[in-house]
């Protein structure tokens, strides 16, 4: 019997009805807009002149690399996105994608995304590359996430690399400037993700994910979210003094952190209700603008000292 | 047995063809762009594209 029903299953091939929406959809594309987003600001800062086309070819690249992050993320996640409200939509629970597809997708992107880096662009900056999606497909999805609640402390360092990679594309090393940035989305992780897990704290205990709100509590989390955020604020705001980033960086930075910091205070007090998840689902939403703004406004600086050299 | 009788194997259905379809669609633009992107880097190169800095 167990031979027939073997030859069955052989017989009858599963044939995908996945589209390329359903692709696109494994490549995360919201994380992809911000880390290209990032990586432009690390390749636009950086100093001499990058020709157009390999600036181009270097935010492609690391694009493609996000996305195959992504993928890979999806491929070793399924058991538990099935389980959560927020990503049970995801190609793959959904049905629409198999594992061994999103595998082969992830692996295939990862490769030609390092491949062409290294070969356009510079093998430093490839390698680079290379080390970012294996922190966060390895390091972070496969050893941290499901092992510790410091998961997006220490993951945090995946999504923080992409500006670092195009300043390395750019120039062929490193510098100050890049590990800055670095440091502001190193630092913003942590309370971002946990804003989120504190109003998604079912969808995480359900799914077994230790995150800080479920093993140690929300009180403790909200805790956690204040102590990063003062720190954020003051690594965000240490660039002008120390003369890495001129001055309208720093008010910027003064007056996001200033906001920001007034958001933490809010999810520390208000801990009851209504009101308390208000006050996180502010926090989170606030520190996706404040991280778009702070890089807008290097970004801009850049610009206009380019336009107009003289304005500041 | 009617020797005219092709068999049949499997059969996709409208679906299955059209997702098949976009699919191999969008790697082809894939490797349109991957094509266009080495040949505009080695315009842009010159002579240099052979020098590959650590």
């Amino acid at each position: 019997m167990s031979v027939v029903d073997h030859n069955a299953i052989e017989l009858s091939p599963r044939i995908s009805e996945a589209g390329v929406a359903d692709y696109i959809a494994l490549l995360k594309p919201r994380v992809m807009s911000l880390v290209v987003f990032t990586a432009l600001v690390g390749l636009v800062i950086a100093p001499g002149y990058f020709h157009p086309v390999l600036a181009f070819t270097s935010i492609l690249c690391i694009a493609v690399g996000a996305g195959a992050s992504g993928a890979l993320n999806m491929w070793y996640e399924s058991d538990i996105d099935a389980l959560m409200s927020r990503t049970a939509n995801r190609p793959i629970p959904r049905g629409r994608i198999t594992r061994p597809e999103a595998l082969a997708f992830g692996m295939t992107l990862a490769f030609f995304s390092v491949m062409t880096l290294g070969i356009l662009v510079n093998w430093f900056a490839g390698a680079l590359l290379a080390f970012t999606i294996f922190f966060y497909v390895v390091i972070y999805t496969m050893a941290l996430k499901r092992w510790t609640a410091q998961n997006i402390v220490i993951g945090g360092a995946a999504g923080a690399l992409p500006p670092v990679v195009a300043w390395a594309a750019a120039t062929g090393s490193l510098s100050v400037e890049p590990l800055l940035l670095f440091l502001i989305i190193f630092f913003w992780t942590p309370p971002h993700f946990w804003a989120l897990a504190l109003f998604r704290n079912d969808d995480y205990a359900r799914a077994g994910v230790p995150m800080l709100p479920v093993v140690a509590g929300p009180d403790a989390t909200r805790l956690q979210i204040l102590l990063y955020t003062v720190v954020l604020v003051a690594v965000a705001f240490a660039p002008w003094p120390l003369g890495y980033f001129d001055a309208v960086y720093g008010v910027a930075s003064l007056i996001l952190g200033s906001w920001m910091l007034l958001l933490a205070v809010q999810v520390y007090r208000r801990r009851e209700g209504v009101e308390a998840s208000r006050a996180t689902r502010k926090l989170f939403a606030f520190s996706i603008l404040y991280l778009f703004a702070l890089f807008a406004t290097l970004l801009l600086e850049v610009v206009v000292h380019a336009v107009a050299p003289s304005i500041w | 047995m009617d020797d005219k009788q092709e068999p049949k194997g499997i059969v996709l259905t409208e679906a299955q063809k059209k997702s098949r379809r976009q699919r191999s669609i969008a790697i082809a633009l894939a490797l349109g762009v991957l094509v266009v992107l080495f040949f505009a880097v080695t315009l842009v190169k010159g002579p240099a594209v052979l020098v590959r800095p650590m």
